[in-house]
């Protein structure tokens, strides 16, 4: 149960700085999730804080303790490796009780304590094996045992789960929360998954070329996120964004081939902006339709529950997320309709979200 | 899964074989029977044919005391050289892999001496250990008669000792950085992450893990100060003073060709294969069972 406190948190490399000032406050007991592409500084983030990479400028501090000059052992973290970096040479038991045996920690107890951690991941009947004889999901879960039995301040997980099959991922997801809910430590979590990311954190850091974009809820993050980056990178399929143009009563879309009635709100006319509407918030509706754009049929990927139906929208490509029955034949030609409320606005410079707009339904130009 | 090449008829496999059986019976098999031969007859050193003696060589050789000195010589080479070069090569590769800036060059300069011939390094070795010019001289004229290895048999042995463990040394060396390489970042991390120090998890987490390219190395090493001595005790010592480096295999060239008693040197070459097939079966039998296969 610690804090951590991450102020300014820079990191260069002879050449290249991949962590441009980094700022993040994680509460005692939150579990936080990292998410981003590959890339963008996640994992040099949390190799930070776990001490495994020199912190080249700025402050991390655990329980308000800055650790910036202490060795990983100092620190109280735990960490769970990608590919989970089980001893290749010692059982499960040694493997789950090494940082004991380091610690000193007499045999009696070790043992004890090793049994305790089995118990509670059902590895008991695992103990004598060696790592190369369990499966991909046994050995992730020797590697959250490693991880558990020192009692950590922190958790530190780096794609823990991204050499599972899905199935397996889905049911280490629900574990690893389970877990979480149960010893109720401070746990960082670094993920590339999106669905992963949603679905495990309190709270999700978005980040993108070694900055943060946003931080937020998933749910705020979704409904709300603060960037066209974040706009494009949570959610799937990806925000449709259309580029567009503030007018006298309105916007421009797509080179002048549609119009938004919206209020302009101050914005300078001439301002380009990217229109995003998640492609889950559109709904088909029979070509023609008064306040619907008309498109043309690209594509339709069965999902099985719903379908995604890819439509070009005057030379733009456009998705359309339903569970409802239509099946549209490609080259056909569908309407499509959203509320105003559903849209999202972005500043074509910088690519932050603007609040201003209030959007009315689209109609087709003059 | 590994892919296995299988010929529907025995003659193309045998085909493919024969050149490689062809030659390892040209030039192992076919001497190495002529020696046998050799061994259990009594050679003419000019000419005339061979006498059969069935193992009067052998014990003729075993009961000979400078037969058991040698064997000796070599025992102590063997050791002292296969523990130095392992030992300096193990720790310059666990220093190499932690700094890995400008590893390619150190592989590269440290490769080098396992391509020298023995007598050329012998040769410089020579110049270099010379009690009369150089840094030995230096070191005899604090402490007179300190290093002499023209007299002193120890001088000696410790001069062939340090030429065979240089060139060996880069060797063992690139075999201990790949193995070293090898290893996981991560675990490292792992093991940090657990609260484990620099030598701590050198013992606890590498070592272990390159205990198959120690095996194999200790397999060559050994292997190879029998055999690969022969130029470096040629060159510096002739087997002197006083027979303290007369190695096996130096005192089968030395019997065979100064001595003209090829059969005795062809049981002697004998006994050194027996030798090292026994240390060969011994350190597989007994060391091989510590190592961690991955």
């Amino acid at each position: 149960m610690a804090s951590i406190t991450i102020r300014d948190v820079k990191k260069s490399y002879a050449k290249s700085q991949v962590v441009h000032g980094v700022d993040l406050d994680i509460a005692s007991g939150e579990f936080v999730v990292i998410l981003g592409p590959s890339g963008c500084g996640k994992s040099t983030l949390l190799r930070m804080i776990a001490g495994l990479e020199d912190i080249s400028g700025g402050t991390i501090a655990i329980d308000g303790i800055v650790v910036n000059k202490l060795e990983p052992r100092e620190r109280g973290c735990a960490m769970v490796f990608q590919n989970y970096a089980l001893y290749p040479h010692m059982s499960v038991a040694q493997n789950i009780g090494y940082s004991l045996k380091v610690a000193g920690v007499p045999a009696a107890e070790r043992t004890q304590r090793i049994q305790a951690v089995a118990r509670t991941l059902e590895l008991e009947h695992l103990l004598d094996r060696k790592p190369m004889a369990l499966s991909g999901g046994q050995r992730q879960r020797v590697a959250m045992g490693r991880a558990m039995i020192r009692e950590p301040k922190v958790f530190l997980f780096d794609e823990p789960l991204s050499n599972l099959d899905a199935k397996l991922r889905v049911q280490m997801r629900s574990e690893i929360r389970k877990l979480h809910r149960r010893l109720n430590a401070t746990s960082v979590f670094v993920t590339h998954d999106q669905v992963e990311a949603m679905t495990l954190a309190d709270r999700l850091v978005v980040m993108n070329g070694g900055r943060v974009e946003q931080v937020g809820t998933p749910g705020e993050v979704y409904s709300r996120p603060a960037s066209r980056f974040v706009a494009t990178f949570v959610g799937a399929p990806a925000m449709n964004m259309l580029e567009g143009t503030v007018e006298l009563d309105g916007l421009s879309l797509l080179g002048g081939s549609r119009r938004l009635a919206v209020q302009r709100a101050g914005l300078a006319v001439g301002t380009q902006v990217a229109v995003g509407i998640r492609p889950e918030a559109v709904r088909l509706v029979a070509p023609g339709t008064a306040g619907a754009l008309d498109a043309t049929v690209d594509l339709v990927e069965e999902l099985g529950a719903g379908r995604v139906i890819y439509v070009d929208l005057d030379g733009a490509s456009f998705s359309v997320m339903t569970s409802e029955a239509v099946h549209p034949e490609p080259g056909s030609t569908v309407g499509l309709r959203f509320s105003p409320d559903d849209l999202h606005f972005f500043s074509s410079d910088t690519g932050t979200r603007i609040e201003v707009f209030k959007a009315s339904v689209p109609e087709p130009a003059l | 899964m590994e892919k296995r090449v299988t010929f529907s008829s025995w003659t193309i496999g045998i085909l493919f074989a024969v050149p490689q059986l062809l030659l390892i019976f040209t030039f192992f098999y076919w001497p190495a029977g002529q020696a046998v031969y050799w061994s259990l007859t009594l050679q003419q050193p000019w000419g005339g044919g061979n006498i059969w003696v069935g193992l009067d060589n052998f014990r003729s050789i075993l009961s000979n005391a400078d037969y058991w000195n040698s064997i000796t010589a070599s025992l102590v080479f063997a050791g002292i050289s296969t523990g130095l070069a392992m030992f300096i090569a193990l720790v310059l590769a666990a220093l190499t892999d932690r700094q890995l800036a400008g590893s390619r060059f150190y592989r590269v300069v440290l490769i080098w001496p396992y391509g020298i011939a023995a007598p050329a390094l012998a040769m410089a070795f020579r110049f270099i250990l010379a009690p009369e010019a150089g840094f030995m001289a230096v070191v005899n004229q604090v402490w007179p008669g300190f290093w002499d290895p023209g007299l002193d048999g120890a001088d000696a042995m410790a001069s062939i000792i340090i030429a065979f463990s240089w060139k060996y040394v880069g060797y063992n060396f690139i075999f201990f950085l790949a193995a070293f390489q090898a290893i996981p970042r991560s675990l490292i991390e792992a093991a940090a992450m657990d609260g484990s120090g620099v030598m701590r998890r050198f013992r606890d987490i590498q070592f272990p893990l390159i205990t198959p390219t120690i095996f194999f190395l200790l397999v060559i090493n050994i292997t190879e100060s029998f055999q690969d001595s022969f130029g470096i005790v040629d060159i510096m010592t002739s087997g002197g003073p006083a027979n303290a480096t007369n190695l096996m295999v130096y005192k089968i060239y030395s019997d065979g060709f100064k001595g003209l008693d090829y059969s005795g040197a062809a049981a002697q070459s004998i006994i050194l294969m027996l030798l090292i097939i026994v240390l060969t079966i011994f350190q597989f039998r007994f060391i091989e069972r510590r190592v961690h296969y991955r």
